[in-house]
């Protein structure tokens, strides 16, 4: 029984990482149509950032308050790159699909290059709280401390996003949008600025899942942000373009499925599981769970 | 008295192929001009044109005028800003949004929204507010498409075919409304059903094939049965009705 609880648990937390991924990726492919290649740099900003500010920033530290700051910091930068990417890279280029998968896919590997060229390719381990290194029982399951963490901070995201999109001027247009982009320029209203929005939503959400994910695996690398946006597009797919809340509903059920045929079945055989589901939901239910609606 | 709209030589491209082919015509700044032709002629392609919707893989070319103001290279949010209202084809109500949620969206910072005035039009979007919009029948999603607009102050209203597929009761209401609602601002309206046609245009402009096939008092043609039947297609019992 403590194993079930425990792979429940620890498939919640890798749930919480896919989460916190997808749901930028997905509200900006619902509102903007842009498939965001390098959406993966910005975990990886997100990641180097907190364990930058760790070691460097006066203020910051790798416990208490210090690494609250040091997340903190993180999380603005990959905030920034966002928006920057958006503005610099991506609005000259709406409505080009080519182009857009061109760029971002170049800057993507562009990003990777330039993590390695400044801090090496191999990882290294990350500062982080010593109780996020110990575990907690659970009905008799040792729970990472690192992966309830996750699971907090994707559900307080998941919260505040919802409240965001429920209450905001902001998130009504952008649920209108995903809708019905053109409709909302036509009642008057600058899309772009709602774009710009999405991206930094997505960018914070990915950096924060940077910096949790680094504080999970112990380590930080350039390769991260990469092998995680694959899994993170299965998760919008199967959710839903433009979904918060069906990636939710999916992030949970890929990171379930991963853990427990990772661990009943043979190692490895969980990824495929999930590709097999994604095939699945591709065959049965194109639109994904909850199909290409921002729900709020 | 000084045209609200003036288009001219107005050509449009999209994916390739001429669909306005340099049109000209000026709106009333009172009542109702009407905008006639029959299917593909490019009178939809014409009213968005004039609010700034050509495709990304089109081109509009030419000159269109609101007052002083040069419309066709500006962008669409600034042009309904403006005081350009557009009802688009179709509806385009935000489905998974409330009947509130579409007309809050509408609100424009640091203007009163008029919704004493929609609700005064249609008394059933106030009733129906927290209903989902996409769980309205098609005539409640007309008049909440043309709530919307309403709830600014507008120049100029583009409203594009707002009895289409309606029940013939509905399309009476619609017309009321429309009615009404020319009285305070001019309209440019596409529109198929003649009747509606009779009841609200006092000016109209026929294209076809993109061009301009003729202009003039919106009566005069309807009571010219065979030029009426020759630009537009349609049987007699149709014009006369």
């Amino acid at each position: 029984m403590d194993t079930v609880i425990l792979l429940t648990l620890t498939g919640l937390g890798l749930a919480a990482l896919y989460f916190l991924v997808a749901s930028g990726l997905s509200l900006v492919f619902g509102l903007a149509d842009v498939l965001n290649f390098a959406h993966g740099l910005f975990l990886g900003v997100g990641a180097y950032g907190t364990w930058w500010a760790a070691g460097n920033l006066p203020g910051a530290g790798s416990d208490g308050f210090g690494f609250v700051v040091a997340v903190a910091f993180g999380v603005a930068a990959g905030t920034l790159v966002a928006v920057l990417v958006e503005l610099v890279l991506i609005r000259p280029l709406y409505s080009r699909t080519i182009e857009q998968v061109l760029v971002t896919v170049g800057l993507s590997l562009a990003g990777v290059a330039l993590l390695q060229a400044t801090w090496g390719a191999d990882a290294r381990p990350f500062p982080r709280p010593e109780w996020t290194r110990q575990v907690t029982s659970i009905l008799g399951a040792q729970v990472p401390n690192g992966g309830l963490l996750l699971i907090v901070a994707a559900s307080l995201v998941l919260g505040a996003i919802l409240a965001f999109l429920r209450w905001t001027r902001y998130g009504l247009i952008i649920r209108a949008g995903v809708e019905n982009r053109e409709m909302v320029t036509a009642l008057g209203i600058d899309v772009r600025k709602a774009f710009t929005l999405v991206f930094a939503i997505g960018g914070a959400a990915a950096a924060l899942a940077g910096a949790l994910g680094s504080v999970y695996f112990g380590t930080v690398s350039p390769q991260q942000g990469g092998s995680l946006l694959i899994f993170a597009f299965i998760v919008v797919v199967i959710g839903g373009m433009g979904s918060v809340v069906g990636s939710a509903y999916a992030a949970v059920a890929v990171g379930l499925l991963q853990q427990f045929v990772n661990y009943y079945g043979t190692s490895g055989l969980g990824d495929i599981c999930v590709v097999a589901l994604l095939a699945v939901v591709l065959l049965l239910r194109p639109q994904g769970i909850a199909g290409k609606v921002a729900t709020a | 008295m000084e045209p609200i709209l003036r288009v001219a030589d107005l050509s449009v491209r999209i994916a390739g192929l001429h669909i306005l082919q340099g049109v000209s015509f000026s709106v009333a700044p009172t009542g109702v001009t009407v905008l006639l032709g029959r299917n593909g002629v490019g009178k939809t392609t014409t009213l968005r044109a004039v609010v700034g919707l050509t495709p990304r893989n089109g081109e509009a070319r030419g000159t269109v005028q609101m007052g002083e103001q040069t419309l066709l290279s500006q962008q669409t949010h600034r042009l309904v800003r403006g005081g350009l209202g557009y009802v688009p084809e179709d509806r385009c109500v935000f489905a998974g949004l409330t009947v509130a949620e579409n007309l809050r969206l509408a609100e424009r910072r640091g203007t009163t929204p008029a919704y004493d005035r929609v609700f005064a039009l249609f008394p059933e979007l106030d009733r129906r507010a927290r209903q989902r919009a996409g769980s309205l029948s098609g005539g409640q999603q007309q008049m909440l498409s043309i709530g919307r607009v309403l709830l600014n102050d507008n120049r100029l209203l583009l409203v594009d075919e707002p009895t289409k597929g309606l029940a013939p009761k509905v399309v009476t209401e619609v017309a009321e409304v429309l009615e009404r609602v020319a009285e305070s601002v001019p309209v440019l309206l596409v529109e198929q059903n003649l009747a509606v046609v009779r009841r609200l245009a006092r000016d109209a402009v026929v294209l076809a094939a993109g061009k301009v096939a003729w202009t003039g008092d919106a009566q005069e043609l309807l009571r010219e049965t065979a030029l009426t039947r020759s630009l537009l297609g349609v049987g007699s019992a149709e014009v006369q009705h």
